[in-house]
């Protein structure tokens, strides 16, 4: 049964194959656009989060709490009528006390690799000004673990820091801007003292603010500089699932105390920014498709108009209503599927050919392959899109058919 | 078993609106297998309507009709299809062939919606009644590439592709030339006499008529009489049709 209707509806569209085919054409660009875009920007997207994921730290435990020191007036009496305002925190030196005890807490976390860093200013002249330089404290050891510095490495590793303890690791940008090469010393004032480093290692990340203004020495090294012996001031986590950070950095402050602040909770406006840019994405191409629908709505409603007699005779025969309208949304189902199988391919051919351009972002200092997201969901969803547009343009000219009354047809002729 | 296939009683349709027409009034009559029955009548006396309501292709508004000894008259649209399709042929003055269909795939259409054969046993039919209809050998022509007589016997073949009980015909010389008229009228009769199918013929060819084993002749929707036979018939105002 379902052959005949089948067959009907291909019948139909092969007698009108120019409409058919300019319907299809429709269907063919709006599928090609909605996966090349979509797939371009699911891939810039997932090449952001991937970047923001790998460069930044998964869970920072900081050396402050989200909420001030209960006062004991309000935990002598929990419940009572105790409201304590204004009380100023209590001065103290800054940094995460006893840190290898906290270390040793998140190391017991599966999936987890933590490292300490203590961080701070320190300034570099340059041409008689002070430029500041954020110098970033780390066990050498440990530092791949957790950033991803020595993949960006153009001279120098980052264990040298490990057998120079007045070693430091800078940008190209500051590299430049001093006119320093590797071995080379450079004078750095940091806490009113001023220290000679040698630079044992060069970086390269692409981002320029980050390559003119990160640094890194040893720990020991930072510790003497800001003159804070034996303290951190944050532990910087990495997990093997990044996506589990927000559950664990909640289990993290619940036992230790610390702040812990996930990628995702540190970057919650970029995630906004991201989704608006998605549903706006999605309603343009989607348009496009909408646009492609109304010519399959012209040809399957111009088939039912010419062939009310044909549809009578079928009714007359003792095909159901229902057999009628499927044979008009078979033809909508036949064109989406020929429009999808097509725009498929024409936006395959589109994917390719954009990832091979190459384009220098702003605020980057190489040119970069545009990220193409190449997973089955965007061919999936460009064509279920294609082909519900193709079925919701058919559903009305095929009710309309399936109505036809063939006594009067019939009669009329 | 009797053999009445169909049973009209009081059967009416009436148009409603701002002046009521009937187009069929009371009519009550029975049909029995290997009949051939023409209904006659000038034209507008609602000789088609009666023939649309007797192949369930309209529903009537008053009266009962037994096709077969089941009321039709409650059947649901799907159920009256159903029935259309295993019991009901139809014939009309044109030959209303899906014009993308050969004519072999045009009389395979019943047998694929009924479903009860392989797609094979449907060929080999449809060739058959191609054949017995004297047309073997034109079973790859497009509806567009026969003459009119032979899209015509082509028509009836797909009428008789379920095997039917009842066989309607509206006017199914009316189109043809004389030639051609002969052949189908010997088709539709033999269909009767010699397939043993109720057969019900709307014309207006008096000849056509007169070889009937029996006229109902309406005017104005009314029947005026079930058992009419051609001399008597010439009597009557067939001739104002």
């Amino acid at each position: 049964m379902n052959n005949v209707v089948a067959t009907i509806a291909a019948k139909h569209l092969v007698a009108r194959r120019r409409q058919s085919l300019v319907s299809v054409l429709g269907i063919v660009l709006g599928v090609g656009f909605f996966l090349a875009i979509s797939a371009l920007m699911r891939g810039s997207e997932t090449d952001f989060i991937a970047r923001l994921v790998d460069n930044s730290p998964h869970i920072t435990v900081e050396d402050e709490f989200r909420q001030p020191h209960a006062q004991p007036a309000e935990t002598a009496f929990p419940g009572g009528a105790v409201e304590v305002r204004s009380a100023k925190p209590e001065t103290e030196t800054r940094g995460i006390r006893g840190y290898d005890h906290v270390l040793d807490l998140l190391r017991a976390i599966p999936g987890t690799r933590a490292s300490p860093v203590l961080t701070g200013q320190a300034l570099v002249n340059i041409a008689g000004e002070d430029v500041g330089v954020t110098l970033n404290g780390m066990i050498p050891s440990q530092v791949s673990d957790v950033t991803t510095i020595s993949q960006y490495m153009t001279a120098g590793t980052v264990e040298d820091l490990d057998s120079n303890s007045n070693g430091i690791i800078i940008g190209d940008g500051l590299a430049r801007k001093l006119s320093l090469a590797i071995g080379q010393t450079m004078s750095l004032s940091a806490d009113q003292q001023v220290r000679t480093l040698q630079v044992v290692g060069i970086f390269h990340t692409g981002r320029a603010n980050y390559d003119e203004g990160q640094a890194f020495v040893s720990l020991k090294r930072a510790q003497a500089l800001f003159d804070r012996p034996n303290r951190v001031n944050s532990i910087i986590v990495k997990l093997s699932d990044p996506y589990q950070a927000q559950t664990v950095a909640d289990t993290i402050e619940k036992s230790v105390g610390y702040k812990s602040v996930s990628w995702q909770e540190a970057t919650e406006d970029l995630m906004t920014t991201l989704t608006i840019r998605n549903i706006i994405m999605y309603t343009v191409v989607s348009a496009v498709l909408v646009v492609a629908a109304f010519g399959i709505y012209n040809v399957i409603s111009t088939v039912v108009l010419e062939k009310q007699r044909d549809i009578a005779i079928l009714k007359s025969i003792g095909f159901h209503a229902r057999d009628i309208q499927r044979i008009f949304l078979m033809e909508g189902l036949l064109l989406g599927l020929a429009g999808s199988v097509l725009g498929l391919t024409l936006g395959a051919l589109m994917m390719l050919a954009l990832s091979t351009l190459k384009f220098r972002y702003p605020g980057s200092s190489d040119p970069m392959p545009l990220p193409i997201d190449w997973s089955w969901f965007q061919f999936a969803l460009a064509a279920a899109f294609a082909i519900g547009a193709a079925l919701t343009a058919a559903y009305l000219p095929a009710r309309k058919g399936a109505r036809v009354a063939p006594a009067e047809i019939l009669r009329g002729s | 078993m009797s053999d009445v296939v169909l049973k009209a009683e009081n059967l009416s349709r009436r148009l409603e609106g701002e002046v009521p027409v009937t187009l069929v009034d009371r009519a009550s009559f029975e049909i029995r297998l290997g009949e051939f029955v023409a209904v006659t009548g000038p034209s507008g006396s609602g000789k088609s309507s009666l023939l649309y309501l007797l192949g369930l292709l309209d529903s009537p508004t008053g009266g009962r009709l037994f096709l077969n000894g089941i009321e039709t008259s409650s059947l649901r649209d799907d159920r009256l299809a159903d029935v259309r399709l295993a019991e009901i042929g139809f014939v009309f003055q044109f030959h209303f062939l899906l014009p993308e269909f050969t004519a072999l795939e045009n009389v395979m259409l019943p047998m694929q919606r009924l479903g009860r054969l392989s797609r094979r046993a449907m060929r080999d039919r449809a060739a058959q009644l191609l054949d017995d209809l004297g047309l073997g050998g034109q079973g790859m022509k497009l509806p567009r590439q026969l003459s009119g007589g032979q899209a015509q016997r082509v028509a009836i073949a797909r009428a008789l592709a379920n095997d039917p009980l009842l066989v309607l015909a509206d006017e199914p010389t009316g189109n043809l030339d004389t030639l051609a008229s002969d052949t189908v009228r010997t088709i539709v009769r033999d269909l009767a006499h010699q397939r043993n199918r109720a057969v019900v013929v709307v014309t207006h060819d008096q000849e056509f008529a007169a070889s009937a084993d029996r006229s109902i002749v309406i005017v104005d929707g009314r029947i005026q009489d079930t058992d009419a036979h051609l001399p008597h018939l010439a009597a009557l105002a067939i001739a104002g049709a």
